[in-house]
C-alpha cells in the first residue's frame, strides 16, 4: 500500500470528493494563493500547502480564495451548505475561531434544530491546531473543547494520515457541520494510505495499543505521545491500553469505559488548558459511568492554565510531554488506598 | 519642505534603525537564533516613522503581526525588543510574547497583534479613554490592506465616527495580504474611499516618501486633537521581504521585488531628496548609518548572550492578583 503523509492524505480526500461531487467546494484565505497577483496562482495552496493542486484541477469557481474575513467565510459556508453546496471552509489557525465563532456555533450548529429539523448544514471547517512551533499565544491553541461542547457540531481530530483521509471523506459526506481539527505537528508524518476512496465512521475509537494495566486516552497528537510512552513502559512489563477516540463529538464512550473496566486505571491526555477541556470531560464520563471499576483516581495530563508562552523553554513547560504522561501512568499504578 | 534639518535627521535615524533591526533579525532567524514566525517591516519604515514623529509618548498606537517598525518608531527599547524576539530574559514582554506580540506599553505602543483586524477596535477603546478622561491624546491603529477587510475594522471605524473619537486608522497598503493581492481582496477602488461611507475623511499618501508621509500624518493628528473625530489614511508601499521569513513569494511577478526595492526604498529616496535640497550632507547620513550599525549589533549581541526565561515564570502574570 502506498505511504502518504498526513498532508497528502487530507489533500487526496478533498480531491477525490470534489471529483465525485461537484457540490463540494473549498473556500478560505490563500487556499490557492496568488489571486490578483502577477506571479503564480496556487502559490500557497493553504499556508501549509494542504490544498495545493486543487485550484489547477478544479478552478476558481470551486477553490475560492477570499479576503481576510473569517466571519464571512464561515457564514458564507453555512449559508451555502443550507442551500445546496457542500463547502469545505478553511480556518487557517484554530485560534481564529474567536473572530468567527458566531457563524459557527450560533448559526451553522443550530439551523437544523431551530428550524424544526427542516434544514441540513453539510459543511466542514478544516482548521489547524497545536502548540510547539513557537507561534505564541494567538497561533498555537488547540480549542477542540470549545467546539466539542456545542450541540449540533461534530468534531474530528485525526492523528495519522490513514485516519485523516477516511475521516475527512466522512466529514464531507456528513450532513451536519463538522469541525476537522488538523494537528500542525502531523503534516509530515506518514503511514500506509489506500488510493481508493474509503470512510471511517464517527464515534468509533481506535485502539493503538492493547494492554491491561492502565488505559490512556489521548486527543490529537497527544495520543502519539501516549503510544511512545506505552511502548517504553511495555519493556518494563507495564501494559497500557492506548485509545484514540478520533472524534470528540460524537465520543466513543463505550470503548473508553470497557477499557477502564478491565484496567481499572485511567490517564487522559489533551493539549488544552485543564479546566473544562476534553480530558476533563472524559474524566467526568468515566467517573460517572465506571466509578466501580476504578482502582485509582483518574489522572488528567493537560497543558497549564495560562496563555501559550512564546519562549521555547516556557512553551515546553506549558505542553503535556511524554514524561508527564509516563509519570501519570506510574502514579495511577502506584496508587494505594 | 516640511521636515526641518533636525526632524529629518531624527526621521532618517529611526528609519535606519528599523531597517537594520529587521535585517539583523532576518540574519539571526536564518541562523536558527529566533524561534517562531517572523514578519518584517523592511520597506515600510517611512510610514511608522512619519506617523510616530507626530505623536507624543502618551499617545497610543496598536500594531499588526508586522510590528517591529511601529514599536521602534514609538520609542520602544531596541535591546528589549531584540531579547524578546530571541525569547530571552530581559525581553520587553518577558519572553512570553515574541515577534508577533512585541509591545512598548510604557511608550503607548499597546502591542503588535497576531489576529488580523484585532487592532482597530482596541484603538477605538484607547481613543475613548482619551476622550472620556479629557486628555488630548490620540490613538492610531496600523492595519494592513488585508486587515482592512475584516469586519472588526469596519465596526471600529463606524463606532469611532458614532462616538466622535480621536482615532486614526492608518492603512498600510503594501499590495498583499499573505499571497493574495490587495487589488483582488479589497473590493472598492481603494481603501481610503471606504472612509467616506463611514462618515470620516481620508487622506492618501505615498508611503515611500517620508516628507509626504510626515506631512499627511501631521494633518491627521491635528484633525483628531482638535476634536473633529476620526480620520483614515491609506499609505501605499511595498514590502521588501516575503509575508513571513521563508516565504518563497511565487505569487510575486518576475523581478518585482528587485524592481520595487529600487524604486520604493524610502531610505534612499529620503537621502537623495534631502541631499539634493541641501538639507543634509551625505557624510552626516553615513555617520548615522555607522552609529546605528553599532547600536543594532550591540543589541543583537546582548540578546544572543542573554539566558532563556526561567521556567518558574510560566504561571506568572496570567492574572494581576493572586490566583
Ligand atoms: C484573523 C486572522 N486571519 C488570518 C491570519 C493569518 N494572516 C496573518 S498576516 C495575514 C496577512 C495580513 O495582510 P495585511 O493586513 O495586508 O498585512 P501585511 O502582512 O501585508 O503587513 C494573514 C492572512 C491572522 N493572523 N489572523
Ligand atoms: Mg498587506
Amino acid at each position: 500500500m502506498p505511504i502518504k503523509t498526513y498532508r497528502q492524505a487530507i489533500n487526496e480526500a478533498m480531491a477525490q470528493e470534489m471529483r465525485l461531487n461537484d457540490k463540494v467546494i473549498i473556500i478560505g484565505e490563500d487556499v490557492a494563493g496568488g489571486a490578483g497577483c502577477d506571479g503564480e496562482r496556487d502559490a500557497y495552496g493553504g499556508v501549509m500547502g494542504v490544498t495545493k493542486g486543487l485550484f489547477p484541477e478544479f478552478g476558481e469557481s470551486r477553490v475560492i480564495d477570499t479576503p481576510i474575513t473569517e466571519s464571512a467565510i464561515m457564514g458564507a459556508a453555512a449559508g451555502a451548505a443550507q442551500t445546496g453546496l457542500r463547502p469545505v471552509a478553511e480556518l487557517m489557525f484554530m485560534d481564529f475561531l474567536g473572530v468567527c465563532f458566531d457563524q459557527i456555533y450560533n448559526q451553522a450548529a443550530k439551523f437544523r434544530y431551530m428550524f424544526g429539523g427542516k434544514v441540513e448544514c453539510p459543511m466542514v471547517v478544516r482548521t489547524m491546531a497545536g502548540a510547539g512551533l513557537r507561534g505564541g499565544a494567538q497561533h498555537s491553541q488547540n480549542l477542540t473543547q470549545m467546539v466539542t461542547m456545542v450541540p449540533g457540531l461534530k468534531v474530528v481530530c485525526p492523528t495519522n494520515a490513514y485516519d485523516a483521509k477516511g475521516l475527512l471523506i466522512t466529514a464531507i459526506r456528513d450532513n451536519d457541520c463538522v469541525i476537522f481539527v488538523e494537528d500542525k505537528f502531523l503534516y509530515e508524518t506518514s503511514c500506509e494510505v489506500p488510493d481508493e476512496v474509503y470512510t471511517i465512521p464517527f464515534g468509533e475509537a481506535s485502539f493503538l495499543r492493547e494492554g491491561s494495566d492502565v488505559t490512556i486516552v489521548g486527543i490529537s497528537n497527544t495520543v502519539n505521545k501516549a503510544v511512545a510512552v506505552a511502548d517504553r513502559l511495555a519493556e518494563e512489563g507495564i501494559s497500557c491500553d492506548v485509545i484514540d477516540p478520533r472524534t470528540t463529538s460524537p465520543l466513543d464512550e463505550e470503548a473508553i469505559i470497557e477499557s477502564v473496566e478491565t484496567t481499572g486505571r485511567l490517564v487522559v491526555v489533551d493539549e488544552m488548558t485543564p479546566r473544562c477541556g476534553v480530558a476533563a470531560d472524559i474524566s467526568s464520563i468515566v467517573a460517572e459511568k465506571a466509578f466501580g471499576a476504578l482502582r485509582a483516581p483518574i489522572r488528567k495530563v493537560t497543558a497549564a492554565h495560562s496563555p501559550i508562552p512564546f519562549a521555547p523553554a516556557l512553551e515546553d513547560a506549558w505542553m503535556p510531554q511524554e514524561s508527564d504522561i509516563e509519570a501519570a501512568v506510574r502514579e495511577v499504578l502506584g496508587y494505594t488506598r | 519642505m516640511s521636515l526641518n534639518k533636525e526632524q529629518f535627521l531624527q526621521a532618517y535615524r529611526t528609519m535606519r534603525t528599523i531597517r537594520d533591526f529587521e535585517y539583523r533579525v532576518s540574519d539571526e532567524f536564518g541562523k536558527g537564533n529566533i524561534p517562531g514566525f517572523l514578519h518584517l517591516y523592511a520597506g515600510q519604515e517611512a510610514i511608522a516613522t512619519g506617523m510616530c514623529m507626530n505623536l507624543d509618548d502618551d499617545d497610543y498606537i496598536v500594531s499588526t503581526h508586522r510590528g517591529h517598525g511601529h514599536c521602534i518608531a514609538k520609542g520602544g527599547d531596541v535591546g528589549g525588543m531584540m531579547k524578546e524576539i530571541m525569547a530571552k530574559q530581559g525581553g520587553s514582554c518577558a519572553g512570553k510574547g515574541g515577534s508577533m506580540h512585541i509591545a512598548a506599553v510604557e511608550k503607548g505602543m499597546l502591542g503588535a497583534n497576531a489576529i488580523v483586524g484585532g487592532g482597530p477596535p482596541l484603538i477605538v477603546g484607547a481613543a475613548l479613554s482619551a476622550k472620556t478622561l479629557g486628555t488630548d491624546r490620540v490613538g492610531v491603529s496600523f492595519t494592513g490592506d488585508g486587515g482592512s477587510n475584516q469586519g472588526t475594522t469596519f465596526e471600529a471605524m463606524n463606532l469611532a465616527v458614532v462616538l466622535k473619537l480621536p482615532a486614526i486608522f492608518m492603512f498600510e497598503n503594501n499590495g498583499y495580504g499573505e499571497g493574495t493581492a490587495a487589488g483582488y481582496a479589497v473590493g472598492s477602488k481603494d481603501i481610503a474611499s471606504r472612509a467616506a461611507g463611514f462618515g470620516m475623511p481620508a487622506l492618501k499618501v505615498d508611503g515611500a516618501d517620508i516628507f509626504a508621509t510626515y506631512e499627511t500624518c501631521k494633518k491627521a493628528v491635528k484633525h483628531c486633537r482638535s476634536g473633529k473625530g476620526p480620520i483614515a489614511i491609506e499609505a501605499s508601499i511595498t514590502r521588501f521581504r516575503g509575508h513571513f521569513e521563508g516565504d518563497a513569494q511565487a505569487y510575486r511577478g518576475k523581478n518585482e521585488v528587485k524592481r520595487l526595492m529600487k524604486e520604493l526604498d524610502c531610505l534612499k529616496i529620503a537621502a537623495d531628496n534631502a541631499i539634493k535640497k541641501k538639507l543634509v550632507t551625505k557624510a552626516a547620513l553615513t555617520k548615522i548609518d555607522k552609529e546605528i550599525g553599532v547600536y543594532i549589533n550591540e543589541a543583537a549581541e546582548a540578546a544572543l548572550a542573554a539566558p532563556s526565561p526561567d521556567v518558574s515564570e510560566l504561571l506568572t502574570d496570567v492574572y494581576s492578583s493572586a490566583y
